[in-house]
């Protein structure tokens, strides 16, 4: 509350003329306290479950994180009785699952986007807008299932790593296209009129104006669907179930990702193991964070100079 | 370098609204010609149909002739990219590409055309601005940011990256109804030594600056509330200021309405 008061002190202060205006209205004054109180209210309730949660997971798992062996270790051989063991197997499935989804998402929904607002005119466009609607409100176990559907009961494929992908290519492709397509409609017309009177035709204007403008801006939004997707569990139980040593082959076999790894864990209900959840809870959290970071960090390094 | 404009029975469409109607005038090469006239009577518009602009806008599309040195504007053959490659827009507001220093704004269309000789861009680079009067402000930091320049400087960059791709026309579009009074005439001394080697066209708000710059003068206005706008009257600038053949042209530049 102290805030607030030095907030009303820096007001000029009144000399002549109070009376003139018939000074201060308590009413409104009130309100405006009132309304501050609320909001900070809700910032802070807001808040709690953020901290709450962030800190549980660095008490109870910081102590697996600062092991060697987390970084450099598989959990093969490891039983869940015993402690000891790291997440390598799982942090590097994470990674190359979440790399080959943006590798199939980010083509994808930034075409579709720069097709919905450079070129989609008419029924085509309107229809593939509510598509991605749809497809942004599809849960992930219903992506999961659906590739399911197709990939082990119709084709008769065994449950890998690329299965995964597809799914939360699914669930990227319609982040990645709503993100993307508010940056380029962020870029000022003027611009493409500007080229466009240069004698440059539609498609350069788009690779070598639009986009370079928007650059950051669709980064940051593709990292932020990225982190997003890195986080789903739904897909990696049903089509990537775990395994407890190091595998990178996507097309064959099982394969570790942090999720699974924490799903398995945290089934064991022994104290090693749940330490163990701990651990990859925090360590999924911290690429989330550092993948948000990068985000950042490109925004700022933006092409758009001032 | 300059070319003849020749506009025939000009109607402008904005899908099936008509904007502009039965337009008809001649740009001679090497003048400067104004366009006066109310908002919403279609000035700008017009001046879009000269370089094909358009018809970018969904819906835009015009029936009549535009001819420049005879050949037909809107030929079914004609493509539409060169012909803004040989007729320059100049807009109302600044507008440098954000991403590019001053340098590679004004070498833009020529780098995005697939010129890639650094030497050459150079020059180009150089000889286009000096044209836009605005070397000597810049020639120390060409590397830095175009958006960075002040309004009047951004302005004569968007000159600049007009003329060097070296149009035939130069369109401008209320060029300094965003500048103040010294960039204005920065601008307009500007376009006083263009008119040696460009035709150009200017949309104007400005009823003085229309009588400084113009050598031609064309007055539109509004058939009435909702109808398209029209060519009122297109005679010498002398003749259109001192004395003009129609009743509303003189109410128009005498203040009295507009």
């Amino acid at each position: 509350m102290s805030a607030v008061r030095t907030l009303d002190e820096s007001a000029p202060p009144a000399t002549t003329g109070v009376d003139d205006f018939g000074g201060k209205s308590t009413g409104r004054a009130l309100t405006d306290q009132l309304a501050r109180v609320v909001m900070w209210a809700a910032f802070v309730i807001a808040l709690i479950p953020l901290v709450w949660i962030l800190g549980t997971t660095v008490l109870k798992g910081g102590q697996m994180l600062l092991d060697a062996s987390w970084w450099g270790n598989s959990q093969s051989g490891i039983t869940a009785r015993r402690v000891g063991g790291g997440a390598v197997h799982a942090i590097q499935g994470t990674l190359i699952q979440a790399f080959v989804t943006a590798l199939i998402s980010v083509p994808i929904g930034v075409l579709t986007a720069v097709y919905l607002v450079e070129y989609g005119r008419g029924r085509l466009a309107k229809t593939v807008s509510f598509m991605v609607d749809i497809l942004t409100g599809i849960p992930s176990i219903v992506a999961a299932l659906f590739i399911y559907a197709v990939w082990v009961v119709t084709f008769g494929f065994q449950r890998i790593g690329f299965a995964v992908c597809l799914a939360l290519t699914m669930l990227m492709i319609p982040t990645v296209v709503r993100s993307t397509e508010e940056m380029l409609k962020l870029v000022p017309n003027e611009l493409r009129e500007a080229s466009y009177a240069l004698g440059v035709p539609k498609w350069k204007t788009i690779m070598k104006i639009v986009i370079p403008t928007s650059f950051s801006g669709i980064v940051t939004g593709v990292l932020l669907g990225l982190a997003r997707v890195m986080g789903e569990t739904a897909p990696l139980i049903i089509l990537g179930p775990y395994t407890k040593v190091i595998a990178t082959n996507l097309f064959d076999g099982l394969m570790a990702t942090l999720p699974t790894m924490i799903y398995q864990e945290y089934s064991e209900n022994l104290q090693p193991a749940v330490d163990r959840v701990w651990g990859a809870a925090l360590t999924l959290i911290l690429i989330i964070f550092l993948l948000n970071i990068l985000g950042r960090f490109v925004g700022r390094f933006s092409k758009v100079r001032n | 370098m300059a070319k003849r404009i020749d506009v025939k029975d000009l109607d402008i469409y904005y899908g099936d609204f008509k904007a502009v109607e039965g337009v008809s005038l001649t740009v001679e090469p090497r003048s400067v010609t104004a366009f006066i006239g109310p908002s919403g009577c279609g000035k700008s518009t017009v001046l879009r149909t000269l370089n094909r602009m358009h018809e970018v806008i969904p819906g835009g599309r015009v029936e009549g002739k535009v001819t420049l040195d005879d050949q037909d504007l809107y030929a079914s053959s004609m493509d539409p990219v060169a012909v803004r490659r040989t007729v320059g827009m100049v807009f109302q507001r600044p507008n440098p590409f954000p991403t590019m220093s001053i340098r590679d704004n004004v070498a833009a269309g020529l780098r995005l055309n697939g010129v890639k000789n650094k030497k050459k861009l150079d020059e180009v680079v150089e000889r286009s601005l000096k044209g836009a009067n605005l070397w000597n402000e810049v020639k120390d930091r060409l590397d830095k940011p175009g958006a960075g320049l002040s309004g009047g400087q951004q302005q004569r960059l968007c000159i600049a990256r007009a003329i060097a791709v070296e149009p035939q026309v130069l369109l401008m579009d209320e060029p300094c109804s965003a500048l103040d009074p010294i960039s204005t005439l920065a601008i307009e001394d500007l376009i006083n030594d263009l008119k040696s080697q460009y035709t150009i066209v200017i949309v104007t708000h400005n009823m003085q600056q229309a009588a400084r710059v113009s050598d031609q003068t064309a007055f539109f206005n509004l058939k009435a509330t909702g109808q398209p706008g029209r060519l009122v009257e297109v005679a010498d600038t002398q003749k259109i200021f001192s004395n003009p053949t129609q009743k509303a042209t003189e109410d128009y530049i005498s203040g009295r309405f507009g």
